[in-house]
């Protein structure tokens, strides 16, 4: 029982020694020699010029949320292996091959490229199916592919002079850098030839997938 | 038009709605006008409306409520599973239930078989077709 229990209004239930004794006052003495340690005045608080302003309101300041937010849990449904249909996008309705979760919650897929044109891509899990097909992946190495592989490069703004301000815009494609297409060689030749071990696979995840009528999706098993 | 399927102890019946939907039971007893008792191997006896019930042509040999022992056992005299099975109601309930669990892939493979079949059907009715002329 805590010692500010009370027994009725006013009535404390341990005692004083005993609640002297359960502060543990004594302890921190003994450690001292004796005495309790005195804080030392900073003089820092009266160093501060007093303020020329003073607000009305006592209002307290808005702190900056600590929250962490949490790891994107993995539905179960989803393994190394999983072949996910993507919901919306540009490959909407394409069947790929799920490698790993990245550390930002997003979900590492491929097409593979050669079988269906969806390249080394981050996913959302919100926007996917998980299918009950899985392909073996064992093969596969995707450690060196994470968040980082996928930023954008900063592009230099180059001084225009006049002349070019006015000339027409130049296209400036983008290409793929190298070792983006050799990455995704070496990913897929794997996961390729796992996926001909198994008849009717490749033309599987070739095909888009749609609702036909009479498909009730709800009662579909994926 | 007579009736052929009677409402009698020993009649085998499929449950048709409720939790049960989809058991074949056996009806070991009437209870009124519009109830039945039924009892099968992996459930416990309880009451049911006729409503409830679409009777077989399967019909067992049970006295009125049997122990649970001696209607398995006439069960399996009677080979309800098989009977059930080889019929062409208990056949088109197997491939329903066959069709909803077919997963994404199942499903396409299915479509693939489909389409060599109806090719090959319109190969050799093209052929007839060609001898016919």
């Amino acid at each position: 029982m805590a010692p500010t229990s009370k027994l009725s209004q006013g009535i404390k239930k341990a005692s004083r020694s005993h609640t002297y004794h359960r502060r543990g006052l004594w302890a921190i003495k003994a450690k001292h020699g004796g005495a309790f340690p005195k804080a030392v005045k900073t003089d820092a608080v009266a160093a501060v010029a007093a303020p020329k302003f003073y607000p009305a309101d006592d209002v307290k300041p808005r702190q900056p949320s600590t929250r962490k937010p949490n790891a994107t849990k993995l539905r179960s449904s989803i393994t190394p292996g999983t072949v996910l249909i993507l919901l919306a996008g540009r490959f909407m309705g394409k069947r790929v091959v799920f490698l790993k979760q990245l550390k930002s919650g997003l979900l590492l897929v491929t097409g593979p490229f050669m079988i269906n044109g969806v390249p080394i891509r981050r996913v959302n899990q919100a926007y996917i199916f998980a299918t009950s097909t899985n392909v073996d992946v064992s093969g596969v190495n995707v450690d060196k592919i994470e968040d980082k592989y996928f930023a954008r490069d900063k592009k230099k703004k180059a001084e225009k002079t006049e002349d070019e301000l006015f000339e027409t815009e130049k296209q400036t494609t983008k290409d793929l850098p190298q070792f983006k297409k050799e990455d995704q060689k070496a990913v897929d030749a794997a996961l390729i030839k796992a996926i001909e071990a198994v008849p009717d696979l490749k033309a599987y995840l070739g095909a888009r997938f749609s609702l036909r009528d009479g498909d009730k999706p709800h009662d579909m098993v994926f | 038009m007579p009736f052929k399927r009677f409402v009698e102890i020993g009649r085998v019946a499929l449950v048709n709605y409720g939790k049960d939907y989809g058991r074949l039971v056996v009806i070991v007893d009437v209870v009124d006008q519009n109830r039945a008792l039924i009892d099968a191997p992996d459930m416990v006896r309880c009451q049911i409306n006729f409503k409830r019930l679409s009777l077989t042509d399967i019909k067992i040999d049970i006295k009125r409520v049997p122990k649970k022992t001696t209607l398995i056992k006439a069960m399996e005299d009677a080979d309800v599973k098989n009977k059930w099975e080889n019929s062409s109601w208990g056949k088109k309930l197997i491939v329903q239930k066959r069709r909803a669990s077919l997963n994404d892939f199942d499903r396409f493979k299915v479509m693939l078989a489909r389409i060599k079949r109806g090719g090959a059907i319109r190969q050799e009715l093209a052929k007839l077709k060609k001898a016919a002329a």
